[in-house]
């Protein structure tokens, strides 16, 4: 009885301990969003929401009439996220499906360390390479005088989201219970006509959650865009326009910012912070729908 | 017989830590302004608080006319400019004495034909009045105006000397010396500024009207683009025996390499 009453005591202190870990996570992301709004607001309030959120032109260190308006930002990050997308999703679907239903098992093993090498590189490495290789590449094609553009963040964001919407693609692809597939191939269906008919609509949450991953690794990326995009505040009108991202400006003008100029980045990195809620949002309501469907 | 020798050694420790204290410098360093000047002031600051560990040196980045205030105000020991003094603020009392020049030196891709540009030509190319090679004998291709982050000491620097204060077209900003310079390497048409210090063989730096950028030149005063790092005091206000020693150690050829090495050119 005595060794028993030991051990759950010992039981309760390792519980809490656990706890207590648990709750550093929570507090973490608790600080960090109570920090924003309370830093974010001031700025909002001075300038106003909607010049703030709709004003064109971020001139945040002009002497005479300084200007913050974001609208250039937020168009960019949804266009560079949109385009890396559009790019990104129909490369790494199809490579999902075929990694995860056609590879043989070989090739498969060589494909998937290639993808997960891909996810480990750091974002300054592809920002590098894209400042060397495809800023220079676009300029030469294009014949524009220079390749920092959107375009160029689209590309390097789109082969950034490519590991995000690979992995979890092929787990949801994977998950799809065998039976499913040998009912369709036995109704005489094609292995391929399968898959997309049958094994895809099946998992189709789960890939729609990998989307919306890439979504958000394409939105809160700051070092490679910041390296390729040209950074000036322009409103996104082509795909040749230097531009900046969200990211990018708080990133940017941090290091030397003061008084409303830095009270404006935080107001900028609530904004950012609020767009990545809303994804997460998404991301869990599809997660949802997977598990009960 | 153990306790004695022990409580006498402990008393001739004591007494040895006291004599050392003596002799060393103490006291603090408060310093305020400019924040182009936070690399040199910073690396003068270290090195100068590791040669006297009792010193506690200090450094407020608030930008140089709030140092000049401040040095005025009695709020610190020396203010930092990174411009020289204006005739009203030199007739209030206070003293400048230049402790570096800071050079920018103006760079294009090595396979650009032109190698010299006037200070006039160079603000009308970033203003954006000038928008091709051909129109300052280059050739027929649209320039690439490469520039600093808003907030940058150097592109403050730049924008100051030029006259060019909030009214440059950049193509592109960038938020370090490093990616003008490779931006600047890799497209011919482009052209860029950065501090003289860090200009490497991959770019070509450009003589402004005919000067070449080099320390010399810096130093005479005849390459333009330039401004000197001012170290402002008050007149008639004796400094305190750690500031004047900090101020004398700055001015100092001992500093000249700690100032060569944080970007800036010494003034002595």
């Amino acid at each position: 009885m005595k060794q028993y009453l030991k051990k759950q005591a010992l039981e309760r202190v390792i519980h809490g301990v656990f706890l207590l870990l648990g709750l550093v996570t929570v507090g973490c992301v608790l600080l960090i969003t109570i920090y924003l709004i309370v830093s974010g607001i001031p700025a909002i309030r001075k300038i106003g929401l909607v010049p703030f959120l709709f004003g064109k032109v971020w001139a945040s260190t002009s002497k005479t009439n300084p200007q913050y308006g974001i609208l250039p930002f937020i168009l960019t990050s949804v266009y560079g996220t949109a385009g890396a997308i559009v790019l990104g999703v129909p490369i790494g679907f199809f490579t999902a499906v075929y990694l995860a239903k056609l590879a043989p098992p070989q090739l498969k093993s060589i494909l998937s360390s290639a993808v997960s090498l891909l996810s480990g590189i750091p974002s300054v490495v592809y920002g590098l390479v894209g400042m060397l290789v495809l800023v220079p590449g676009i300029r030469k094609l294009f014949h524009i005088p220079d390749g920092a553009s959107l375009l160029a963040a689209i590309i390097v964001l789109a082969i950034m989201i490519l590991p995000s919407i690979i992995k979890v693609s092929v787990t949801a692809l994977e998950a799809v219970p065998k039976e499913y597939e040998d009912a369709s191939l036995a109704l005489g269906a094609t292995p391929v006509e399968t898959y997309l008919r049958v094994s895809v609509p099946a998992a189709r949450s789960g890939i729609a959650a990998a989307v919306v991953l890439g979504v958000g690794r394409a939105i809160g990326e700051a070092m490679a865009v910041m390296m390729v995009s040209g950074n000036a505040p322009n409103l996104p009108t082509s795909l040749f326009e230097s531009v900046r991202f969200l990211t990018t400006a708080v990133a940017s003008e941090m290091s030397y910012s003061s008084g409303l100029q830095q009270q404006a980045l935080f107001s900028i990195a609530l904004v950012l912070f609020l767009f990545i809620l809303l994804i997460n949002a998404t991301l869990n309501f599809f997660l949802k729908r997977g598990k009960e469907a | 017989m153990k306790k004695l020798i022990s409580i006498a050694l402990a008393v001739l420790c004591v007494a040895a830590m006291f004599t050392g204290c003596a002799k060393k410098l103490s006291g603090q360093v408060a310093t305020d302004g400019s924040t182009s000047m936070e690399k040199v002031i910073g690396a003068l600051g270290e090195s100068f608080m590791s040669a006297n560990s009792g010193v506690t040196f200090t450094y407020n980045p608030t930008g140089s006319g709030s140092g000049i205030k401040a040095v005025q105000e009695g709020r610190c020991d020396i203010g930092l400019s990174s411009r020289a003094l204006k005739d009203e603020e030199k007739s209030s009392g206070l003293v400048g004495t230049t402790v570096a020049l800071d050079g920018i030196a103006i760079i294009v891709n090595p396979e650009n034909p032109v190698s010299d540009l006037s200070v006039e030509q160079i603000a009308s190319i970033y203003t954006g009045e000038i928008t091709n090679w051909k129109d300052v004998g280059g050739n027929d291709a649209e320039i690439v105006l490469i520039g600093r982050e808003a907030g940058s000491g150097t592109r403050d620097g730049f924008e100051s000397i030029t006259g060019t204060t909030d009214a440059c077209q950049y193509r592109q900003e960038l938020t370090s010396t490093g990616d003008v310079i490779t931006t600047v390497s890799q497209n011919p048409d482009a052209i860029g500024y950065a501090s003289l210090s860090s200009v490497k063989d991959s770019v070509k730096a450009l003589t402004v009207g005919g000067v070449a950028p080099t320390e010399d030149t810096v130093k005479d005063g005849s390459y333009v683009i330039q401004r000197p790092f001012v170290l402002v005091t008050k007149d008639g206000t004796k400094l305190s025996e750690a500031a004047q020693k900090f101020f004398d150690y700055a001015l100092s050829s001992e500093a000249a390499p700690i100032i060569a090495a944080a970007g800036a050119v010494a003034a002595n």
